[in-house]
């Protein structure tokens, strides 16, 4: 956003306000560059909303990453105590100011000390101020609170002139003010109207209570000479300082992708066109209790960690070590995944922060963590710490940050059971891009689950109604079985399933029945074959025998002939033989 | 004499020599002259001059008495025109009668 801005400037020639960065997470994105440089700035709000700490970080951040040494002056706590209370945060104030980049003034303004008689002016303050800017060659300055100078003296009108050259003396002097004030009641945003001094940049910290979940809100007031956000945006104080989230994005220019990623459920991928989720989309698995939600979150958070990719499971109702335990049971071994740092879990009751507070603290764990795929589970217990309109509100924002980045999000969603099934209680299933829904089917004195793609954008998915298993090898989604009387679930399934192999069983027993017959047949036909066929051979024995005997008898009668004939006519043999 | 001599130590914290600067001195070298006489001592400091030490004594009105001694440390910020109201807050006339 800041660079579009810079760009249409330099577009129509203007010239832009010079603006300092405050080096505080999301202050300088909603800013669009940071406050404005040699200006005061007026960050204002009641008791205990961080307007130090938020001033503070701007001096310490501006020394250490800016190199732009700072003036605190602090009219309310001792620098010692100061450095003290922020030192839980990380920053070494004393060796900050032995390096020279800031320097700490304490000005102690006690009314049972003072006596006033007749006419004064704060140049002693000016002095002071002046002397500690030049000893360090500042750039920031903080001024917190200088209306206790209205707790300490009693010539308000000396009092106002004075504060009024102040501020104008900072301008001339070029440093980068913020000037913090407590909030008053009634219209003004603090107790001695300090904003009729300040003009150029207002700041409004807010710290509130609703439901007994405290939030704690910036608001930019108003910012002469530039665009900002307007709206009331979260921030967080934590070890690592102030964090603000600019979380409404109000364009919806998103990087999409083409990539899939596996559901970790293969029978799912099979649905989304064999290939799975978009990478970078976001997925909501909605369905009433005990229907398997965290199962199928658990089985996606798996996948993506065998891909070697990080996840990040955010367990808004079970601890970690609960989830990992449960899905040992259905063979999904998590713990695997966590000791190999692919995984991490993140367990909170909702109620711990507001929901703003929640989405800053998601926004930083996932900002840290750099993963690929977020799991939400469930987001339906958000609904404790905020009204349905805020948590979808809550859930855009998180959406659109996650889009941005490219993140895969999983959310799982409780339905109840009643009419509006197709409509999740956060009313985010009109902003999700994949929508699955797990529902019960209650059949034949049984319940089993049922799952089916609602919608899923971009891809020609599975418009059927699956049966969805959950047994201790994992989750498996398989075909309902379309009988006469309607969809067949479980053990109906397996029943006509079984009854199926049934029938198949008979079937093949009456075909080797058969089967056998024949071969029987064949075998008789055969015999009969042999036997008709050594018939004909013993008859053809026979004729032959008769055949051969004739030729013997004629032969025998030939020889017998012409003994015969030789005996009749007395020659001997050897004159028969000499005739031959 | 010599513990009476140093009886109060004052300091006067002025910025150059502006109308104020100038008013509250010669007011307080009056009132001194005509109450404590020898038993005062006044410092002038010019934060112009020397600016590092505005924050010892906690000054950021101009110009400022400061009534070092004796304990505890009294301040009285503007050019001191009221006699009055200066007496009384360097506790001098309480002490004159006591004298």
């Amino acid at each position: 956003m800041t660079k579009d801005y810079i760009k249409e400037n330099i577009k129509y020639n203007q010239p832009q306000l010079p603006k300092t960065l405050t080096g505080i997470t999301g202050l300088d994105e909603i800013t669009e560059g940071g406050i404005p440089k040699g200006r005061p700035t007026l960050v204002c709000g009641e008791a205990g909303c961080g307007k130090t700490l938020l001033s503070l970080e701007f001096i310490v951040r501006g020394a250490i990453e800016f190199d732009e040494p700072g003036v605190f002056m602090a009219f309310e706590e001792k620098t010692e105590e100061l450095a003290m209370n922020v030192a839980s945060l990380g920053f070494d104030l004393n060796s900050l100011q032995a390096e020279n980049k800031l320097k700490l003034d304490y000005v102690h303004i006690d009314r049972s000390e003072i006596e006033e008689t007749g006419e004064y002016d704060l140049e002693g303050l000016f002095i002071r101020l002046g002397y500690a800017i030049d000893s360090i060659g500042a750039k920031r300055v903080v001024l917190d609170t200088i209306e206790s100078l209205f707790a300490g003296l009693t010539n308000q009108g000396i009092l106002r002139a004075e504060l009024r050259r102040l501020f104008n003396w900072l301008k001339v002097k070029g440093v980068t003010t913020i000037i913090t004030g407590e909030r008053g009641e009634g219209p003004s945003f603090t107790r001695q109207g300090l904003e009729e001094y300040v003009s150029d940049c207002v700041i409004l910290l807010d710290h509130r209570v609703v439901n007994q979940i405290s939030t704690r809100r910036l608001r930019i007031l108003k910012y002469r000479g530039s665009v900002h956000g307007t709206n009331e945006y979260p921030f967080l104080i934590d070890e690592d300082g102030i964090s603000v989230l600019p979380v409404t994005s109000l364009k919806l220019e998103k990087e999409v992708s083409t990539e899939r990623i596996s559901s970790g459920i293969p029978a799912l991928d099979k649905m989304l066109e064999g290939k799975g989720f978009f990478k970078g989309s976001s997925v909501l698995v909605s369905g009433t209790a005990g229907t398997g939600k965290t199962s199928i979150a658990a089985c996606f958070a798996n996948e993506t960690c065998n891909q070697k990719k990080r996840c990040l499971y955010f367990a808004f109702e079970e601890s970690p070590k609960q989830i990992i335990r449960n899905m040992q049971s259905i063979n999904v071994n998590l713990q695997k995944q966590v000791d190999e740092g692919l995984l991490q879990f993140h367990a909170m009751r909702p109620t711990l922060h507001g929901l703003e507070q929640h989405l800053v603290a998601m926004y930083k764990i996932i900002k840290n963590f750099k993963p690929t795929v977020v799991v939400l589970d469930p987001i339906t217990n958000l609904v404790t710490v905020g009204s349905v309109s805020e948590v979808k509100a809550m859930l855009i924002r998180l959406i659109d940050f996650l889009l941005d980045e490219q993140i895969t999000v999983m959310f799982t969603a409780l339905t109840l059971n009643n009419v509006v099934t197709e409509q999740t209680d956060e009313g985010v299933s009109s902003l999700v891009d994949t929508w699955l829904l797990v529902r019960d089917i209650e059949f034949n004195g049984e319940r089993n689950r049922g799952i089916y793609i609602m919608k899923s954008r971009g891809m020609k998915h599975s418009n059927q109604v699956r049966e969805f298993v959950i047994t201790d090898k994992g989750i498996d989604i398989v075909d309902v079985f379309l009988g006469p009387d309607g969809v067949l679930t479980g053990s109906a399934r397996e029943a006509q399933k079984l009854q199926e192999q049934t029938g198949e069983v008979i079937r093949k027993n009456s075909v080797s029945l058969k089967d056998r017959e024949i071969g029987r047949k064949r075998k008789i036909l055969e015999s009969k074959i042999a036997g008709l066929q050594s018939e004909f051979e013993s008859a053809e024995d026979e004729l032959n025998k008769i055949y051969v005997e004739e030729e013997l008898i004629k032969k025998v009668a030939e020889e017998n002939r012409q003994k015969m004939i030789m005996m009749r006519r007395g020659e001997n043999a050897s004159e028969n033989k000499n005739e031959k | 004499m010599e513990t009476e001599e140093t009886k109060y130590e004052l300091r006067l914290y002025v910025a150059g020599k502006t109308v104020k600067s100038v008013t509250a001195l010669s007011n307080l070298e009056r009132y001194c002259e005509e109450h404590l006489k020898g038993q005062y001592k006044i410092e002038v400091i010019d934060l112009l001059l020397q600016p590092q030490l505005a924050e010892g004594d906690q000054i950021f009105a101009i110009p400022t008495l400061v009534r070092k001694v004796p304990e505890p440390i009294r301040k009285i910020i503007g050019d001191l025109s009221n006699e009055e109201k200066v007496l009384v807050g360097l506790n001098i006339r309480p002490v004159s009668i006591d004298i």
